[in-house]
């Protein structure tokens, strides 16, 4: 009899997964997902489908939108939201700086990124959601390798991680006080290479973005960033046209894009296989600021 | 920065099989120069990655890439130079991939060996030539059996700084052997390392001749994964009642804690002692004509039976015990109180979670001598024997037989935190 095949790796990885938003549906009263329009949350969102089929998904999607996004990845959002059933709620940093909730960064390298943290924990106190899916993965930089895949966060929404919860075989500790809330991350395990093949292998959607196609870029330190009427660009950056394509995708005034052929999801995967640079040193200028950036952003509530 | 476009672009056939192993280690044994070591050798770290060694070493004034600085995360780790938390890392090679749990090696941080443990298929123990075996070494080792990691192996690091003697190594390994004898661990392998010098860890090394067995990766990449959760008894703890509104589909979702389940199989359903057939196995992607551990699927039953989250289908000539009095080895992981005889506490056990009582604490384990010591209650990072007391009953086997059947965690219900890893020993 030949040897039956070991469960593939993304079999195992796509079951522990489906586990984990199963319990974070059973044992919490008002979860949410959140959907950036990223390639991370497209495949969040297909496991929370999968996880309740046939049923549609539980509970609504968020999308901290910091107004600063591509108009293609807004409109792959709603469409994927109508299109799934789900309910969309949108929290805009545009909104907590007009509410004088947060002071808007100016100059060079101003980002609303920190921003997005306060928009996000008033989210959660306006409609009380007690547990948020992340598409965060360990691999993605050296602060979230640190993460639980169920991580606790207290009434502050601040991440402490000398205190982190064990997590044990498959159990996780869910049980919070009333303003407390939980990051659920499904796919803490995975790297950038298991999320394309998966991409791949299950034919997911992504916004067109991610792959090749020409558009008006200028170089700052070493990364192309979209012309777009958020970045003040100097005088010494001139525009150029170049056939390029998106690594991550979040806010314009942050997200590198990538000189790329790759028009297809198979030449993508190859051309990940050959990259020499991570996927955030390449096109996340947010992370550059310091070895810490991401840690200190996880503490205050980014998630 | 740019991605290479060129002819050294290799065709993207990644390894299917995945490994998840542990590390354990004293404080200067080198666990993080191993992991940046196979990562780099292995290469698996990129520009950006390397740079930012780089740059952190000429700061501090170092000479050589100090590759530790690579799993340190945490602002205070990188300060310190400590290991504070379990840290995931992930490589793969052409045969497969990996996931490494980098747990610290600081005695007060033993609940995270056991966390990274839970999970592993197997535990990397690694253990300074020039110390020789340590209390710490011991402990790692007794952790590792205890939580029954599958597969061992003893690193042993800086052979450099010991002149490559093999008389170091046969020593350390006859010592371990000796020691390891009553921790009824399965599969152990012994491999001389310099970690520092990358001696026998990604590539053999030269200056060890007399040792003819695998590099370090080599071996992690031929060690057999043997299926030990599928081969055992069905058990599936039901997660989630699926519903679908007008489609008259009534599914129990969750994810196989052993064995497997086929379409037709007869399965018995906990508590309520009936039997039934399962109609089908369900995926999103379709019906499967059978599903394993740990696949996360959702059964359809034949009968109308009252099954809610906390149930268990389970094989109908292989139940577990249904009990309310525990026999457990217990992890104790609170710093602010101490377990003992009539604490209140809640134990969470697959996906049910019940209210227990400690009825009384047997032993405490001596977990560098396995010495079973009496004891009157339980301090931060102590493992001993208790009795537990349930509300209600949970579907459990021994931990031995199976790891997520037999495993459990406690919970403080006031703080809500985790302070007890749980393993049952006998049931009724």
């Amino acid at each position: 009899m030949p040897a039956e095949p070991a469960l593939s790796r993304l079999d195992i990885l796509e079951s522990e997964a489906l586990h984990l938003i199963r319990e974070v549906a059973a044992e919490f009263d008002r979860p949410t997902l959140l959907f950036s329009g990223g390639k991370d949350s497209a495949v969040l969102l297909r496991l929370a489908e999968k996880a309740f089929w046939p049923a549609p998904i539980p509970f609504p999607v968020l999308h901290v939108d910091t107004g600063h996004n591509f108009d293609e990845v807004l409109e792959f959002r709603d469409r994927r939201a109508a299109e799934l059933g789900v309910r969309l709620v949108v929290a805009s940093v545009q909104d907590s700086i007009d509410a004088g909730r947060v002071v808007e960064q100016e100059g060079r390298g101003a980002s609303r990124n920190r921003a997005q943290t306060v928009t996000l924990l008033d989210a959660i106190g306006e409609h009380r959601f007690d547990a948020l899916f992340g598409g965060a993965r360990r691999d993605e930089e050296r602060a979230r390798a640190k993460e639980r895949m169920l991580s606790f966060r207290d009434a502050f929404g601040q991440w402490d991680p000398r205190n982190q919860r064990p997590e044990l075989w498959n159990l996780y500790n869910g049980l919070i006080s009333p303003g407390e809330n939980v990051r659920a991350f499904p796919l803490s395990n995975w790297t950038e290479r298991d999320i394309w093949t998966y991409i791949d292998q299950d034919g997911v959607e992504l916004p067109g973005l991610y792959f090749a196609h020409r558009r008006k870029v200028f170089e700052r330190d070493g990364m192309y960033l979209a012309d777009n009427p958020f970045v003040h660009r100097d005088p010494d950056e001139p525009l150029v046209e170049k056939s390029v394509r998106f690594r991550t995708i979040g806010d314009m005034t942050c997200t590198g894009a990538v000189p790329s052929t790759a028009a297809t999801v198979a030449e993508v995967i190859a051309e990940i296989a050959a990259t020499k640079v991570t996927e955030r040193g390449q096109t996340r200028a947010d992370d550059r600021a310091s070895a810490a950036s991401m840690e200190d952003r996880k503490r205050e509530g980014y998630f | 920065m740019s991605l290479s476009t060129d002819a050294e672009q290799q065709v993207f056939a990644p390894a299917d099989s995945l490994l998840r192993f542990a590390t354990a280690g004293a404080v200067d044994d080198g666990k993080s120069t191993l992991i940046g070591r196979l990562l780099h050798d292995s290469r698996s770290l990129l520009a950006d990655q390397l740079e930012m060694l780089e740059l952190a070493g000429k700061e501090r004034g170092d000479e050589v890439l100090d590759l530790a600085m690579v799993t340190d995360g945490l602002r205070a780790e990188r300060e310190q130079g400590i290991t504070i938390d379990v840290a995931h890392r992930y490589f793969e090679t052409a045969r497969r991939a990996f996931i490494i749990a980098d747990t610290p090696g600081h005695a007060q941080y033993t609940r995270n060996m056991v966390t990274g443990a839970s999970t592993a298929d197997l535990a990397i123990v690694l253990v300074d030539a020039r110390n020789g075996l340590t209390e710490q070494s011991r402990r790692h080792a007794v952790l590792a059996g205890l939580l029954r990691v599958p597969r061992l192996v003893l690193a042993v690091n800086k052979m450099d700084l010991v002149g490559y003697d093999q008389g170091v190594f046969d020593e350390i390994t006859a010592e371990f052997a000796r020691f390891t004898d009553e921790l009824e661990l399965r599969d152990v392998a012994a491999i001389p390392i310099s970690a520092l010098r990358g001696d026998n860890v990604v590539h053999r090394s030269a200056e060890m001749p007399w040792y003819d067995g695998p590099a370090l990766l080599e071996h992690l990449e031929q060690v057999h994964i043997d299926d030990d959760r599928s081969a055992g008894d069905f058990r599936l703890p039901v997660q989630y009642v699926i519903r679908a509104q007008g489609q008259d589909y009534r599914g129990y979702a969750g994810q196989i804690s052993g064995g497997r389940v086929h379409e037709g199989a007869e399965v018995l359903h906990l508590p309520s002692g009936l039997r039934t057939r399962v109609t089908s196995v369900d995926t999103a992607d379709g019906a499967l004509a059978e599903a394993r551990a740990p696949q996360s699927v959702s059964v359809r039953l034949a009968d109308e039976i009252d099954v809610g989250r906390g149930d268990l289908l389970c094989a109908p000539d292989a139940a577990p015990a249904a009990a309310t009095e525990l026999s457990v080895r217990v992890c104790w992981m609170s710093a602010k109180s101490a377990l003992r005889p009539g604490a209140r506490l809640l134990l969470k056990h697959t996906t049910r979670t019940v209210k227990a009582v400690v009825t009384e604490v047997h032993h405490q384990v001596d977990v560098t001598t396995l010495r079973r010591d009496p004891a009157r209650e339980l301090g931060l990072n102590d493992i001993g024997e208790v009795g537990l007391r349930l509300a209600q009953p949970v579907f459990c086997d021994p931990y031995e037989r199976n790891r997520l059947t037999g495993g459990g965690l406690l919970i403080d219900e006031s703080t809500h935190a985790t302070v007890g890893a749980v393993m049952i020993t006998e049931a009724r």
